[in-house]
């Protein structure tokens, strides 16, 4: 159990750290290495600088990581590997809405992570890949004194807007995959429907726990 | 205090005992989780003593003690790990990291302050985390059952039958006075909790079902340091037409070019969606 959190901690701190750059629709042409070393240069900056955030100022957290890490996130794509073959069984709508459930639940969870970042550094190691890769791992390092350093890697896929973060994966356990089973215990209990609404449950409660306002969490119309 | 670690582990055999029986068969099927009815039940023991005991008490800890003061003392159990980390480096076979363990043990007692400064870490000497149970898995022993063990917590039945060794290895020079040892056996759970504060928060709100992440986890990320992350991952695409054999590996840019279709596929499967979501 230590053990886990241990190897835990800090890498989920940094799920939230990647991403950057106005959320325009145009194509960002920058190369998914370059990709999040600018953004998780640029996000742990302003959490640096930002004395509310540091204090555990969550409202503000998720604005910037709403703002910098989002855009450059598929949550679509990591739905759908979260939830695994039971994906195909949901209709459209109840896609949107467990995208939408799973979206929020990670933001307001992991930007918490960002809240407990102070002196650590990030350490970004060199990553092959060539012209024509449609798939890339970007592999970091988060070092910290008196502890092991705790591997985080990004995995991303080059789509039409520019490189896009599928999965995080921190200290060799993918942050996506590992609700599977969980997700296919609601599914095989109340099916889509139940996993839609305990995740909605989820970010309702977490939404009180936080003072944060209900509209983001809460069911789709 | 020995009197008072005897009848405590009394009342742990009791409670274990219980809830082994407690458990029957509620096993949810997971195939690398036979006994999960007393895994949840030992699980949520630990847990209950973490927020009774060992999490206060690190929290004080980390309250009192200043951030320098308590690196120190987290090298300081590094480095007494790092023999143990470098024979089983050495037992697996990778001398260059043994070597660079022993390295380290060598600079960090001696100018390091016996251990205090991690000053070969500073020199390039990167730190390594190896055990018995990754040294016995890369030998090709089979990882068993999980286990949730009472304090220790997650472990495979291969890992939780190193354990002892793997404890005594971490201390190299047996410590004889009890006293002492157990000073230094409650500073290191102390320590290490008061790491994790902040961690456990993300891990309870994260968590639909904290002990199946918690497993799930573990699992994981044993057998990525076992094959030290030299395996290739499988991502799979379900926007795919299920006739392309579902779960079966695809070829990725197969994959990616049928995911481009995806709002159609959306579309076509919409009828058995409906069914699925009518089935509660």
């Amino acid at each position: 159990m230590k053990r886990i959190l241990n190897r835990l901690f800090l890498p989920l701190l940094c799920l939230t750290l990647v991403g950057t750059l106005p959320a325009s629709a145009s194509t960002d042409a920058r190369a998914p290495d370059v990709l999040v070393r600018d953004v998780t240069n640029e996000v742990l900056e302003i959490v640096r600088a930002d004395k509310a955030i540091q204090s555990d100022d969550t409202k503000r957290v998720i604005e910037l990581v709403d703002a910098k890490v989002l855009p450059h996130f598929d949550f679509r794509r990591m739905t759908m590997l979260a939830v695994g073959r039971d994906w195909r069984q949901a209709s459209p709508e109840q896609q949107t809405r467990l995208v939408d459930a799973f979206r929020t639940l990670l933001v307001r969870t992991y930007s918490n992570a960002l809240t407990q970042y102070r002196d650590q550094r990030i350490e970004f190691r060199p990553s092959r890949f060539g012209s024509a890769d449609t798939r890339v791992q970007v592999r970091t390092e988060v070092i910290q004194a008196g502890a092991q350093p705790v591997g985080i890697d990004y995995m991303l896929e080059k789509s039409e807007q520019g490189w896009k973060v599928f999965d995080v994966i921190v200290a060799g356990v993918s942050l996506v995959t590992n609700y599977r089973s969980s997700f296919g215990q609601e599914i095989s209990r109340g099916g889509i429907d139940g996993l839609i609404r305990s995740l909605e449950e989820r970010n309702r409660s977490l939404a009180d726990q936080h003072g944060l306002q209900h509209e983001a969490g809460g069911p789709s119309a | 205090m020995r009197n008072v670690f005897r009848s405590s582990r009394k009342g742990v055999a009791v409670v274990v005992l219980s809830a082994t029986l407690a458990a029957g068969c509620a096993s949810t099927g997971n195939p690398s989780d036979p006994l999960e009815g007393y895994n949840r039940a030992m699980f949520s023991f630990n847990e209950q003593l973490d927020k009774a005991v060992v999490k206060p008490v690190a929290q004080v800890y980390e309250a009192v003690l200043p951030q320098p003061a308590r690196t120190g003392v987290g090298n300081v159990f590094s480095n007494l790990a790092d023999p143990w980390i470098a024979l089983n480096n050495l037992l697996q076979g990778k001398v260059a990291e043994g070597m660079s363990d022993l390295m380290r043990f060598a600079l960090n007692s001696t100018w390091g302050l016996l251990g205090l400064l991690d000053i070969a870490s500073e020199a390039g000497l990167a730190k390594h985390d190896e055990d018995l149970g990754q040294t016995l898995g890369r030998w090709g022993v089979g990882e068993g059952a999980y286990i949730v063990l009472p304090f220790f917590g997650p472990r495979t039945v291969r890992d939780a039958v190193a354990l002892p060794a793997d404890m005594m290895g971490n201390t190299p020079f047996g410590i004889d006075h009890v006293p002492t040892r157990n000073t230094v056996t409650a500073t290191r759970i102390v320590h290490t909790r008061s790491m994790l504060l902040g961690a456990d928060r993300t891990l309870e709100e994260a968590a639909l079902d904290r002990y199946a992440f918690v497993r799930d986890f573990y699992l994981e990320q044993r057998r990525y340091k076992i094959n030290d992350g030299q395996q290739e991952r499988v991502y799979e695409d379900f926007d795919e037409q299920p006739a392309v054999q579902p779960g079966a590996g695809v070829d990725a840019a197969a994959s990616a070019a049928v995911e481009r279709l995806e709002l159609v596929d959306a579309g076509q499967w919409a009828p058995s969606a409906g069914r699925a979501s009518s089935n509660r």
